[in-house]
Order: C-alpha cells, then sequence, then structure tokens
C-alpha cells in the first residue's frame, strides 16, 4: 500500500521525509504553545499588576484573547492546512452568527 | 484504503484522519458541529454580557467580589497545557505510535480532571461564602449557565476520550479508529478556545469591574 503523497516513488525516503515534517510541525506547535501561555500571562498581568483604565485594559485583553484563539484554530486544530475550506466556512458562518447575536443582545435586548 | 485495513508504520498514511471516506465524512461534520458550537457559546456569552452584576438588592455579591485571580490563572493553564499534550498524542497518532498516542492523551485526561475538580471546587465556594447560586440573580443565572455548560462540555470530553482509549486499548491504530481520535482531539482543542474567552470575558473583565 503506497503512501497518500508519494513524492520519491521510494516508501523509505517518503517515511523519512514524512517523519522529519512531523517533528517539525510538532516543533512549531510547541512555539505556538509558548506564545499562547506569554499571551496569557500579560492578560493576566494587565488586570493584576497594572494601572491602566477599564477602557484601555478590556479592549486589550479581548485582543489578545483573539490572537490566541486564532493560534489555537490555525495550528492546535491544524485549519491553517490544505482541504480546510468546509471547516472555515462552518467556523466562520458560526461566528458571524455569534457576533451578530453578542451585538443584538448587548444593544437593544435587556437594556 | 479500507478501514480494517492492517497497517505497520512503513504503510500508515499520511493524512489518517481523512484517509477513508467515513473519516472524511466524520471530520467536516464534526466541524459543521463546531459551527454550531460556536453559535451556542455566543448566546450564551451574550447572555452573560447582558445579565452581568445584574442582581435585585445590595446585599448581593457583584463580578468583582467572587473572581479570584490564582484559582482562574492555574485551571487556565491546566486546560492550556491539555490542549499541547493532545496535540502531542496526535503527533503520535500520524506516526503510528499508539502507545505514546494513549500517554498523551491520558496525561490530556488527568490535566482536564484537574481543571473540573477545581471548578467544582470553585462553584462550591461561591455558593457556600457567597450565596451566588444558580437562583439567587440573573447574574447568577447567566454566570453559571455559562462557565457550567463549558464545564459539561469538559466532563463529556473526558468520558469520550477515556471511553475511545479503553475501547481501543488492545485494537492499536487503524484507518477505523483513527479519526475518531482526531475528532476528539479537535473538540478537546475547541473546548479550550471557549475556555480563552470565558477567563478573558468573564474572570479578567469581572475583576475589572
Amino acid at each position: 500500500m503506497a503512501n497518500q503523497q508519494p513524492t520519491s516513488g521510494n516508501p523509505k525516503v517518503d517515511l523519512e521525509y514524512r517523519r522529519r515534517k512531523n517533528s517539525e510541525e510538532m516543533r512549531y506547535q510547541v512555539i505556538t504553545f509558548s506564545l499562547m501561555i506569554f499571551l496569557t500571562l500579560i492578560a493576566f498581568a494587565a488586570v493584576g499588576f497594572s494601572d491602566f483604565s477599564g477602557w484601555f485594559i478590556v479592549p486589550f485583553i479581548i485582543l489578545l484573547a483573539v490572537i490566541q484563539v486564532i493560534f489555537q484554530l490555525y495550528y492546535f486544530m491544524h485549519m491553517s492546512h490544505k482541504g480546510h475550506e468546509a471547516p472555515q466556512l462552518f467556523l466562520y458562518s458560526g461566528v458571524l452568527v455569534g457576533a451578530l447575536t453578542l451585538l443584538a443582545f448587548m444593544t437593544i435586548v435587556w437594556w | 484504503m479500507h478501514a480494517d485495513e492492517k497497517f505497520t508504520y512503513e504503510t500508515w498514511p499520511a493524512a489518517p484522519e481523512r484517509a477513508t471516506l467515513e473519516a472524511k465524512n466524520k471530520f467536516l461534520g464534526f466541524w459543521f458541529f463546531l459551527g454550531g458550537e460556536t453559535v451556542l457559546f455566543a448566546s450564551l456569552f451574550a447572555t452573560y454580557l447582558a445579565l452581568k452584576d445584574k442582581v435585585p438588592t445590595a446585599e448581593h455579591h457583584l463580578a468583582k467580589d467572587l473572581f479570584e485571580m490564582p484559582l482562574v490563572f492555574l485551571m487556565t493553564m491546566l486546560l492550556l497545557t491539555s490542549s499541547l499534550t493532545s496535540v502531542y498524542a496526535m503527533y503520535h497518532m500520524k506516526n503510528f505510535d499508539f502507545k505514546k498516542m494513549q500517554l498523551w492523551l491520558g496525561i490530556t485526561v488527568l490535566l482536564g480532571l484537574a481543571f473540573l475538580c477545581l471548578e467544582v471546587y470553585e462553584f462550591n465556594h461561591y455558593v457556600h461564602e457567597f450565596h451566588h447560586t444558580f437562583t439567587s440573580s440573573a447574574f447568577g443565572s447567566a454566570f453559571y449557565a455559562l462557565v457550567g455548560f463549558h464545564g459539561g462540555h469538559v466532563a463529556f470530553g473526558l468520558l469520550w476520550i477515556v471511553a475511545l482509549m479503553v475501547r481501543n486499548s488492545k485494537r492499536g491504530l487503524s484507518l477505523y479508529n483513527a479519526p475518531k481520535f482526531y475528532v476528539a482531539s479537535l473538540y478537546w482543542h475547541f473546548i479550550d478556545v471557549v475556555w480563552v474567552f470565558i477567563f478573558t470575558v468573564v474572570y479578567l473583565m469581572g475583576m475589572v469591574g
């Protein structure tokens, strides 16, 4: 049984190539993780140990959360890989409806 | 490629999570479900933001009286780390290393369980120390609905991963179960995505006031 993406016609070489590619990707995942931890630390520090006003801190930590979630989606959940067009359509449709819901609840419902 | 085919390290495909038709369907269907989950959590977040600190009388505690940073920080670190350990599990799945995949999934489950125990402690603390319950105020209802629903997802994710680990423990990896493990790990990452917004919007913004 051949590999899905034979590149050299020699399965042993393909295997080594894939193995290397996998471990390279894993290294990127660990870097992504360190960045996520770093963003989390900044967000907690901004709230716990800074004197900025809420008008600055709130948009700032929401921005950090959005960046962190993009890392999570595109690297940990592999949305940056090929063949994720449908997942992007599904997820962004969900985000759009979700954003409309948030907007509606925070502006015209109960206020 | 067939789901029941026996594989070796050499013949294992590069993308086992999408190598069969069933796997492709699972992958697509699961992302569709995640789109729906996004809407569901967004409406819970919207409700929480609209009802935050809406309490009937002045004796009720508000968000800034309740939340404590060390506990939330610890929970965040546990869940973030469990996201990385499940990435490790999928790395070993792609390299056809069943034992290491099981090991990393096991670590993921332990971290998730620790998170859940802290959440139970946290809720218990709010109920007994602050009389902040599901029915005490609109704020309480919105808070427990959002955070509790996330906790419920964590509990379900743990049961799911443990069920897969136990059910497949003697089978080894195949194209039948590799997509199942992959989809469960996607679910686990999504739980973490939701938590990132919870710790930011509920806890950190709550502490800001």
